[in-house]
Order: structure tokens, then C-alpha cells, then sequence
């Protein structure tokens, strides 16, 4: 990458060197962005390509592994590894705060002061939470009786937390739509029960599932097949809570209609948003995700512009799986843009989604833009069938194997053998 | 799919209640679907339906959140025009689809 303005030296680099090279930017390195430069680093001629990443942490954490931590079964150590082991040799990686992007130039600013300048540019900034957004969320009770399972330092807390608690009422509470990994929550819960029933004392522990969705989840049939799950295991749901602030001498939640649920333990899901940069380079919508063409997965305003993962405003699950699926659509997508051809490619939505149960099992349920979750089997060769909305073992095994999975072939940009676009074999058809 | 009377006009329902021809709305009906769930419409709440109609002709997905953030109601406003589930009832007063998440 050609670095311009405060480097002299570079400058004089370039000028030195007759080939221009054309440049590809990838902002963060997170799930989305690891895998783009590994698969692109593949294909794309290194005479002919220059592709740098950029991220402003040099750990990689293994985000659905935070669910686990709570409950002990994993720890710190189980979820980080060093972000620079997943980028391959030949693409630059740069450790720094991305501060702007200036779209009409083509060009993005670093909190060091450099300029990046790009012909194609991939942003996989995320999403992150901001407990910030709601009153009286970091308060006295935060991370003492309050506590964020999303983040690495929340989980690890709570587990310190639950290791000691005698029992009480635990609340779980997602504050607002959309959230990264929508099943994230429900496995909580799950996972919750399981783990206070092996420690002996379930009969003193109060679930609650609060939701500001109109049932436990999204879509009619997956809502229905998780709501009698939680009703088996005891777990109490609130929905239509639209929570507007924590009340921290009564130790409640209060939502916007004055509804109270008092807790002595809250699991928060905190509002979920873009990152601060798609603000600043006015790439975003009211919530920081950038505004994508659902299909293309190229930004709505500029041409050189792909956005992959959870910083777009696609109309599915912010997940590592759907970033996985989505990938490869934007890599053919880039492909023929580089080309000057049409982007023929189109992404689906589609996200399939491991949903951890407790006790050993799981569930799975598999969706894109205009299907549902149905029950049914998942055909996954070699290893599947996995039951889709149904509660066995060997889906617990599909989530075990996940973690394997994603640092050896999703980050390093390898094929699953899965579609990209969702496939009806297998579903059940209702209605 | 059901069929109702509002204000001297048959208009097509889903299951729900919610129109499935949205450009069957008018005013008039807005003010008698209100009355059958007790609200008794006022300007404000006009305001808000006819946010809700221009947001949903732009194909955008509508949140409380978004609403919330119009300038013409705060969220807990919201919830004083139209208790219960907000989105969900203004969006039946509007003649517009349920709104959905998109998990
Ligand atoms: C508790 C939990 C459980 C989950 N479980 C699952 C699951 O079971 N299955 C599944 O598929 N998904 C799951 N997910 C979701 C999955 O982890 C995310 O969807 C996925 O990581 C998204 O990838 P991404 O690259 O878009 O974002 P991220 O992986 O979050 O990466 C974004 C990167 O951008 C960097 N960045 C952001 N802003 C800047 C800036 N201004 N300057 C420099 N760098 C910046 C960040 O440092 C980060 O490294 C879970 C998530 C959580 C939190």
C-alpha cells in the first residue's frame, strides 16, 4: 500500500517505482476481513495487487466462544489468538485506528496520521456494543451485578460471578434490534439452566428471558419450536420489553411503557451498533451499518465500495456464518467488477446458526432473506444430517466442532462444505 | 386474508388486520380502526401513520428506535399514542404490512 502525506520516504518509494500497483483495502480484520484477504491473496496476482488490512487490535477473539465463558466451560485463553497468524504472507498488515473514510477520493484516513489510498475497498468493521446508549447501564451495578456476556472482559467476569452466587434472579435482557448472532441470548438461558442445575441449585435460581421481539425469537415456526424449549426448561419469557433504562437502587430494568422486571443478576445484550468511523465518512445509517445492496453486497453509494460482515445493513443475521456464506458472493463480485463485468452473483441471506441447548445438545436452524427457519434435516456431507429445529446431540457436536472449524477453515478462507446459498433439501415444508 | 368495512370502504386484511393494499388507506378508516382498539386519533398521531406511510414507500425497515428518532415523537410518546406494541398497532392504523426483524 502506497502511503502518502507524512512519509516522505514512501512517497520517494513510489516515484522510484515505475509499476503502479493496483490496491485493495480491507478495514478491520475481524471475522469478515481475515477471510477476504486470505481468499483473495489466492487468486489476485502479486505483481499486479497490492492488498493491505487494517485493525486497530492485534487480538483475534473467537466471539461465539464468550457464550461458553460464563459457565467455565471455556476461558480466556480458549478464545484469543494473534490476529497476524490468520493474515497470509503478501498482504500488508497495519495495526492502527481507522479515523475516515474519504469516499469521493478513494482514500482513508489512519488515527496516525497516514493516508491509505485504494482502488477497491472491503469494509468489515463489525459491529460492537455500546452500553453507553442505556441510562443507568454503566452504573454503579456495572459489571458487579450487571454483566455483558459480548465481550470477552464481560464474560469473564460473570463467570467470576456465577462461581460465587448462591442463587436469586437471574434476568437476561437484550436491549435493542438487530443484535450480532440472534441465538446467542436463547443459548444463554440454556446454557444457564444446565450449568445451575449441575451446581445443585436450580430450584433458587429464577430465569427470565426478556425480548423486546414479540416471542422468543424472529420467525413464527423457530419461535414457536425455542419457545417450548424454554417453557420445558422453566425459563420465563417477557416479550414486546422495550427497555429504556436500568434503575440501579431498585435493581430493575424499566421500559419505555414503564414496565419493571427487578433482577440480582442482569445479562445484558447491550444496543448493538456500527463502529464510530462509518459515522465520521458518513457511510452509515441512524445505527453505523452501511447502507449495502442486499444482493451484491456492494455499498448503495459507491462503486469501489464492498461491505462484508456485520458492519452492513443487510436484512439478516449479523453472524459469522452469514459473513462466511456472503464472502464468497463479494468475492465473485469483486472479481467481475475488477473486470469491468456486471456483478452477477447474488447473495441470499443465508445464515445457519448452531444453537447451543444445554446438557449436551443443540439445534440448528438454517434461513436466508425470504425463508424461514423450518424443521427438517441439514445435509452436511461426510458428518450431517443435522436435525433442523430439534434438539440432539449431534448438533451440540456441530457447535463443538464450530471452533475448530472457524480457525482452521472459515478465517483462513477455505471452503466448507456447505452452499453459499441456502438449499431447500432437506426442509420440511409447513403450511 | 379477511375482508373489513371501514368508513364506507371494503378493504382486504391479512389474518392480523393489517391492510394488504396499503394504498386502500385513508384517513377516515385510520380514525374508525382507532376507535375499535379505544384511541381516539389526534393530529400527533396522524403525524406518526403518515411517517410510517412515507418510511414504508421507501422500503425502509421501521423500528421503534427509528420512529423514536423522527422528530415527531420521542419513544416513550410512542407509547402514550398507541399503548401496548407500538410499532405493531401504528403500523395496523397506517394500512401497511406487519412489521417484521429480520433475525
Ligand atoms: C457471544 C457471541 C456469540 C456468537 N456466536 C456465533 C455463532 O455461534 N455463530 C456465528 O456464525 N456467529 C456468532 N457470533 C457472531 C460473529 O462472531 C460475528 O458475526 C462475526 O465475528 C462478524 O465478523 P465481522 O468481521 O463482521 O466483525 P468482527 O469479527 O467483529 O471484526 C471487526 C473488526 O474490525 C475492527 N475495527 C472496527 N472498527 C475499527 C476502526 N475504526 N479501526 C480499526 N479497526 C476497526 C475491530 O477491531 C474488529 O477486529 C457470535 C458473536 C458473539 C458476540
Amino acid at each position: 500500500m502506497r502511503r502518502v502525506g507524512i512519509f516522505a520516504s514512501e512517497i520517494f518509494n513510489d516515484v522510484l517505482n515505475p509499476v503502479t500497483m493496483k490496491r485493495i483495502l480491507i478495514l478491520g480484520a475481524g471475522t469478515a476481513g481475515t477471510m477476504m484477504a486470505n481468499k483473495l491473496r489466492k487468486v489476485l496476482d502479486r505483481d499486479e495487487w497490492e492488498i493491505t488490512i487494517v485493525d486497530k487490535h492485534r487480538t483475534h477473539y473467537y466471539q461465539p466462544g464468550f457464550l461458553f465463558i460464563p459457565f467455565g466451560i471455556y476461558n480466556k485463553q480458549d478464545v484469543v489468538k494473534p490476529k497476524a497468524d490468520f493474515i497470509p504472507p503478501g498482504v500488508k498488515m497495519v495495526f492502527s485506528e481507522v479515523d475516515k473514510v474519504e469516499a469521493e477520493e478513494s482514500k482513508v484516513r489512519l488515527a496516525d496520521g497516514s493516508v491509505l489510498l485504494y482502488d477497491y475497498l472491503i469494509i468489515a468493521t463489525g459491529t460492537e456494543t455500546r452500553p453507553d446508549q442505556t441510562p443507568g447501564l454503566v452504573d454503579k451495578l456495572w459489571r458487579k451485578e450487571i454483566f455483558d456476556f459480548y465481550t470477552v472482559d464481560g464474560a469473564v467476569e460473570l463467570q467470576k460471578f456465577f462461581k460465587q452466587w448462591e442463587g436469586g434472579k437471574l434476568v437476561l435482557a437484550i436491549t435493542e434490534l438487530p443484535y450480532k448472532c440472534p441465538v446467542a441470548p436463547i443459548e444463554f438461558v440454556c446454557l444457564a439452566d444446565a450449568y445451575f442445575t449441575e451446581k445443585g441449585i436450580r430450584d433458587k435460581v429464577d430465569i427470565t428471558f426478556v425480548t423486546p421481539l414479540a416471542g422468543a425469537f424472529t420467525k413464527p415456526i423457530a419461535t414457536k419450536m425455542l419457545s417450548e424449549l424454554l417453557a420445558e426448561k422453566n425459563i420465563k419469557v417477557v416479550p414486546d420489553f422495550y427497555l429504556e433504562k436500568v434503575d440501579n437502587e431498585k435493581k430493575a430494568i424499566v421500559s419505555y411503557d414503564e414496565q419493571e422486571i427487578p433482577f440480582d443478576v442482569l445479562t445484558i445484550v447491550p444496543m448493538n451498533m456500527g463502529n464510530s468511523v462509518i459515522e465520521r465518512s458518513g457511510l452509515g445509517d441512524d445505527m453505523n451499518y452501511v447502507p449495502t445492496d442486499k444482493h451484491t453486497l456492494r455499498s448503495e453509494k459507491y462503486e469501489n465500495i464492498f461491505v462484508l460482515g456485520d458492519a452492513a445493513n443487510l436484512p439478516t443475521s449479523k453472524a459469522g456464518s452469514v459473513a462466511h456464506f456472503a464472502a464468497e458472493i463479494l468475492f465473485e463480485n469483486l472479481m467481475s467488477a475488477i473486470e469491468g463485468r456486471p456483478l452477477m452473483a447474488k447473495f441470499d441471506g443465508h445464515a445457519n446458526c448452531y444453537i447451543e441447548t444445554g446438557f449436551g445438545k443443540g439445534a440448528l436452524i438454517d434461513f436466508n432473506y425470504d425463508t424461514e427457519p423450518l424443521p427438517g434435516t441439514f445435509p452436511l456431507p461426510g458428518i450431517g444430517p443435522f436435525g433442523l429445529l430439534k434438539n440432539t446431540k449431534i448438533n451440540h457436536y456441530g457447535k463443538v466442532m464450530f471452533r475448530w472449524m472457524y480457525w482452521h477453515i472459515l478465517l483462513r478462507g477455505k471452503e466448507l462444505p456447505i452452499d453459499p446459498l441456502m438449499t431447500m433439501a432437506g426442509k420440511k415444508m409447513i403450511k | 386474508m379477511a375482508e373489513k368495512n371501514y368508513a364506507g370502504k371494503t378493504v382486504e386484511v391479512s389474518d392480523e388486520g393489517y391492510f394488504v393494499n396499503p394504498a386502500d388507506w385513508n384517513e377516515e378508516i385510520a380514525k374508525e380502526m382507532a376507535a375499535e382498539v379505544g384511541i381516539e386519533l389526534t393530529d400527533k398521531h396522524l403525524e406518526v401513520l403518515k411517517y410510517l406511510r412515507e418510511q414504508f414507500e421507501t422500503g425502509e425497515a421501521l423500528t421503534i428506535r427509528k420512529v423514536g428518532k423522527s422528530g415527531i415523537v420521542d419513544i416513550k410518546g410512542l407509547y402514550q399514542l398507541f399503548p401496548g406494541g407500538p410499532l405493531k398497532i401504528s403500523s395496523k392504523l397506517a394500512g401497511i404490512p406487519k412489521p417484521t426483524s429480520c433475525v
